[in-house]
């Protein structure tokens, strides 16, 4: 047991030993972003091209599991820089004072909401949907109290553990406010199942279970683009569609501040953004020279975007929660 | 000394946020709710799949056939499919566009919904009922086949078989494989949401991950896994307080048939037996063919994207394997010779592993951890650890009935020819424990093949297990990969499991 | 001399009292009534159980401190004694080492041994392929090369058919005789302890009595072992 810890300590050490001419940036994110098919690599390697440094990613589960690693390590965190919290999440990762301000960057978003935030980078963001598929659904329901009048069937996330769940419950109540709890009353019979996270959802509604998921409206483009399936849509709802916005941040304490800062800037230029669209399944923050991949072109374009302030989403997660319980115990 | 490191490794963990939190938090009406709910489905589950094991495990012990032994090693696969895929698989069967749904609408009847209690209840029964029925059939298996000839020449009725060897065979099995499904159940996440339909299946876990994860309320987290390791202990001691050993004695071992209790002849007997075995194979063929038939056309490439997280995940269940037997061995060895008081004391308190929240043990490990070193060095030998300690209360369950019987049996013979320390170990011990230790081994190696996800909060791409990459690719929109991933982990959990119970029943002749 | 200095065993209800001597080299039966303590005795002093009070001296020396793995003597169970995973020559072997670790002239005494009781050429057998009676002679075998100067019987021929058991019995006579081992027997019949046992010591009502001549014993039985033979 001994002997296999100290090997095990000798091999984690190797990298570092590797890596010790060059300046090495640690970057915390959630690990599908670190994935062969993920934007991770790609990006680290464009990044390295310019940086004279090495990029360490270290990943942890999802963006929620991403958060809390940061807040348990605290100021002795090895982090330089993470990416992948959302605007649901800023709150409380602002308020722990871990994380610096934001480098001034010249870029100018093409986000459908003014960008405020001065500690984290926006990289990339979407709309909530319910995709459904064509085949079977020709007209899809256009508004929540339709969807809720319908016998449709519908699976969602877990606004406990999940963040597109989260997002639906937001969605509801920016759209609906003190009305919120009478939607989800409405949506009650329709909702199949509540599950713990995206992928459960997303594989059941393939499966057959539900006419329609909480996905999002760039869901599509996945199917377009990797598998040539063109049936899957996502339905356009008149209130508008709850966005989420993937951000990056610096770490306080971060032992290479400029390096940080420079992939900071670089997450939301050109390269990085070309690169994330078909990688993570997103929209870029800024449009990239080419425009948007062909398998983007059919989504739908929400008329209306909703978004609550990270300050508003904090305050009010707690009862939203409570009100969608109550609403779906009944 | 395994004892000490069971607890000190369940309980730390716990202890460690509470420092990590600076105290405890209140628990809420909600909390209390998710709690009874929690009990509420893992008692019905445990006494489900219970309830239902005892007449397949007869069935299986009085009826020979051809593919019975194929039929008993399969009984392990439910238990080491990965929650999401054997959901999946129950699904395709019992969901809304399942097979019996488009059979009952084909009829024109209404179908049936599945969410809510009773689907968290099937899927439960589907994981959990195979390792009942071999937890079951191992005590029927441990009965002298003298005692039944026994019976045989006595011309018992089916009524005095079941007075005289049935019930003393239930007393010994059927409170500890309650218990161990109870555990199970207790901390079950996936399957519970997925199956409950809606906030009203909230159980502990699911509250335990919303205070760690969405609020990081570390005081209420390690609250609420306090609550529900008591839970657990309170189940655990009632279990084994139940618990009665057979007595049956020792036997000459020679059997002679294929069956392990003569065949009841009466026709009903021969039909209710009949309908047992097949109708507990259907339904557990059937989700696994159905969740695996995605996966059958997409199956990986042999590259190294596929054959490294492989071998990760090989390493990390044999590393746990021995963990899970060795300990248990020795636990038990050392329990066996306890006073009952006591014994059963130390017994309940392994079993209290399997109440703990694999995030919390996760948690407290990283926090364990990151003073002196990477926790994400430590990712697999973490990974090893907590299987293994998972999978040693049912290793324990195992091996116990037949330690006792073992030291029954051979312990004054040993005593009288200075048997002892390794000596003991290699000529009686191992060879005379095979047939458990084998399932026992099988069971570890599977249950750790399946992995549990302890390192969410430091894993590292370089060192992901299989599961953790059919995770991921699952969240990356590629489900069809995820299946193929699933097929493999399946084979190769099952090629474990396989390997080892065979190992343990070669040639286990006398 | 085996000696039992002021023994008392109580368990429950049941309660022996033991104040004798044994003398070497020769086979003592123990005769009483079944359920007055004859096998209890034994384990005594093979050590599985330790009496409430007293000692039990082998040659002087207190036996009581010593593992039944260490004691001067080999037993034979009534049953379970053979393993039954280990082939024939295995369980002899452990009678010279419990490890099995056997170098070539200890197994080519092994084999030896086997052939001194008529099982040459089946070391290699598990006890499951032997009748009863070899089994016993497994045993026997097995007691015959741990060569301790005591052999404890808790009637382990009491399955044996009539003229296979007085075989073993001869058997046993004849081994003790060669090696000067001092045995000591339980036994229900008295024509057991009639064939081989010169000496008898009657176990009833609580109280295990000083070894007498089994003849005369026999002949002329006190009052509670009178009843027990029916006469």
């Amino acid at each position: 047991m001994r002997l296999s810890l100290m090997i095990a300590g000798f091999l984690a050490a190797l990298p570092v030993l590797a890596a010790a001419e060059k300046p090495q940036l640690t970057v915390y994110t959630y690990d599908s972003f670190t994935a062969d098919w993920g934007p991770g690599p790609a990006i680290a390697k464009a990044f390295e091209a310019g940086c004279d440094c090495t990029v360490k990613y270290v990943t942890a589960g999802d963006a929620a599991a991403l958060l809390s690693r940061v807040l348990l390590e605290g100021k002795g965190s090895k982090a330089d820089v993470v990416v992948g919290l959302d605007t649901n999440l800023t709150e409380q990762a602002r308020q722990s004072g871990l994380f610096a301000p934001a480098p001034a960057l010249s870029a100018s978003y093409d986000l459908p909401v003014k960008w405020t935030d001065t500690t984290f980078v926006p990289y990339d963001w979407g709309y909530f949907a319910f995709v459904y598929d064509k085949t079977k659904l020709p007209a899809p329901p256009t508004d929540f109290k339709a969807l809720g009048a319908s016998k449709l069937k519908i699976v969602i996330e877990d606004p406990r553990s999940a963040s597109p769940g989260l997002g639906l419950l937001m969605w509801v109540k920016k759209a609906y406010g003190d009305q919120a709890g009478e939607v989800w009353k409405g949506l009650a019979d329709n909702i199949v199942t509540v599950t713990p996270g995206w992928s459960e959802a997303y594989g059941l509604f393939l499966k057959g279970e539900a006419d329609m998921v909480l996905s999002y409206t760039t869901s599509p483009a996945y199917h377009i683009e990797a598998e040539k399936d063109d049936t899957k849509a996502a339905a356009p709802f008149t209130e508008g569609h709850y966005m989420q916005i993937e951000v990056a941040g610096k770490m306080a304490g971060a032992k290479e501040p400029a390096l940080a800062d420079q992939f900071l800037a670089f997450l939301a230029g050109p390269e990085a953004q070309a690169i994330l669209p078909e990688t993570n399944w997103m929209y870029p923050v800024v449009m990239p020279k080419g425009g948007l991949p062909a398998s983007f072109a059919t989504l739908i374009k929400p008329g209306k975007a909703l978004l609550f302030s990270p300050e508003e989403a904090a305050a009010m997660r707690a009862a939203a929660t409570e009100e969608w319980r109550a609403a779906l115990s009944k | 000394m395994v004892l000490a490191l069971i607890l000190a490794l369940t309980l730390g963990p716990v202890a460690l946020v509470l420092i990590q939190a600076g105290g405890a938090g209140g628990l809420t009406a909600a909390d209390w709710a998710a709690a009874r709910f929690t009990v509420l489905q893992a008692a019905l589950s445990a006494g489900l799949s219970v309830a239902l094991a005892v007449p397949v495990a007869r069935a299986l012990a009085r009826r020979s056939f051809p593919g019975r032994a194929a039929l008993v090693t399969a009984l392990g696969a439910p238990f080491l499919l990965p929650v999401v895929v054997a959901v999946l698989g129950i699904l395709a069967l019992f969901g809304r566009s399942g097979l019996l749904n488009r059979g009952i609408e084909a009829l024109g009847l209404p179908g049936v919904t599945i969410y809510g209690l009773q689907g968290v209840l099937l899927a439960h029964l589907f994981l959990n009922l195979p390792l009942a029925v071999r937890m079951i059939l191992n005590g029927w298996a441990a009965v002298p086949p003298e005692r039944f000839r026994l019976a045989q020449s006595l011309d018992f009725g089916p009524r005095d078989v079941l007075r005289v060897i049935e019930r003393p065979v239930l007393r010994a099995t059927l409170p500890g494989a309650f218990v161990a499904i109870f555990l199970v159940c207790l901390t079950s996440f996936t399957a519970v949401l997925v199956m409950g339909g809606g906030p009203r299946a909230t159980t502990l876990s699911l509250a335990i991950y919303q205070s760690f994860r969405l609020e990081f309320d570390l005081a209420h987290a390690a609250s609420l896994s306090a609550l529900q390791m008591a839970l657990g202990l309170v189940a655990a001691f009632a279990g084994v307080a139940l618990v009665s050993p057979t007595a049956f004695g020792a036997g000459r071992g020679w059997r002679g048939q294929a069956w392990i209790a003569p065949p009841d002849p009466r026709a009903v007997a021969r039909i209710g037996d009949g309908v047992a075995i097949g109708g507990m194979g259907l339904f557990l063929a059937l989700p696994i063919g159905l969740a695996t038939a995605a996966g059958v056309t997409h199956l990986p490439r042999p590259d190294a994207a596929l054959l490294a997280p492989l071998g990760r995940s090989v390493a990390v269940a044999l590393g746990a394997t021995l963990l899970a037997v060795a300990g248990a061995l020795a636990l038990g060895l050392a329990l066996s010779g306890w006073r009952k008081g006591m014994a059963r004391l130390a017994d309940g308190a392994a079993m209290l592993v399997l109440g703990t929240s694999p995030l919390v043990l996760g948690t407290g490990a990283f926090l364990a951890l990151r003073g002196w070193a990477d926790p994400a060095a430590f990712a697999l030998p973490l990974t090893m650890v907590a299987n293994g300690l998972m999978a040693l209360p049912f290793a324990l369950r195992i091996l116990l009935p037949d330690i006792q019987t073992l030291r029954a049996d051979y312990d004054r013979l040993a005593d009288s020819l200075g048997m002892e320390g390794l000596a003991r170990l290699r000529l009686l011990v191992l060879p005379r424990l095979r047939r458990p230790l084998g399932f026992a081994a099988g069971l570890a190696a599977a249950l750790a093949m399946g992995d549990l996800g302890v390192v969410t909060l430091f894993s590292d791409p370089e060192r992901a297990t299989l599961p953790m990459v059919l995770y991921e690719r699952m969240g990356q929109y590629r489900m069809d990969e995820a299946y193929g991933l699933a097929v493999v982990l399946v084979l190769a959990s099952f090629g474990l499991f396989w390997l080892f119970d065979r190992m343990g029943r070669a040639d286990a002749d006398v | 001399m085996l000696t039992f200095e002021g023994v008392e065993i109580r368990q429950g209800d049941f309660s022996l009292s033991a104040d004798l001597s044994v003398p070497e080299g020769a086979i003592t039966a123990l005769i009483g009534p079944s359920g007055a303590g004859k096998s209890t005795l034994l384990s005594v002093v093979a050590g599985f159980l330790v009496p409430t009070r007293g000692r039990v001296l082998w040659r002087g020396a207190d036996l009581g401190p010593l593992p039944p793995g260490r004691r001067p003597l080999s037993i034979l169970f009534q049953d379970q004694n053979l393993f039954p995973h280990l082939t024939v020559a295995q369980n002899v072997g452990l009678g010279l080492r419990p490890d099995l670790r056997l170098p070539a002239p200890e197994r080519a005494r092994v084999e030896e041994v086997l052939g001194d009781v008529g099982l040459a050429g089946l070391g290699g057998r598990k006890p499951g392929a032997l009748s009863g009676g070899q089994q016993g002679r497994v045993a026997l075998a097995r007691a015959l090369i741990r060569d301790r100067p005591l052999l404890l019987l808790d009637e382990p021929f009491a399955a044996l058919g009539p003229a296979l058991k007085d075989e073993m019995l001869d058997l046993v006579a004849r081994m003790a005789g060669r090696a000067g081992t001092t045995v000591l027997m339980v036994s229900h019949d008295p024509d057991d302890a009639r064939r081989i046992a010169p000496l008898t010591v009657l176990v009833a009502d609580g109280r295990a009595h000083s070894p007498v001549a089994t003849a005369a014993l026999l002949a002329d039985p006190p009052p509670a072992l009178a009843s027990y033979l029916g006469k």
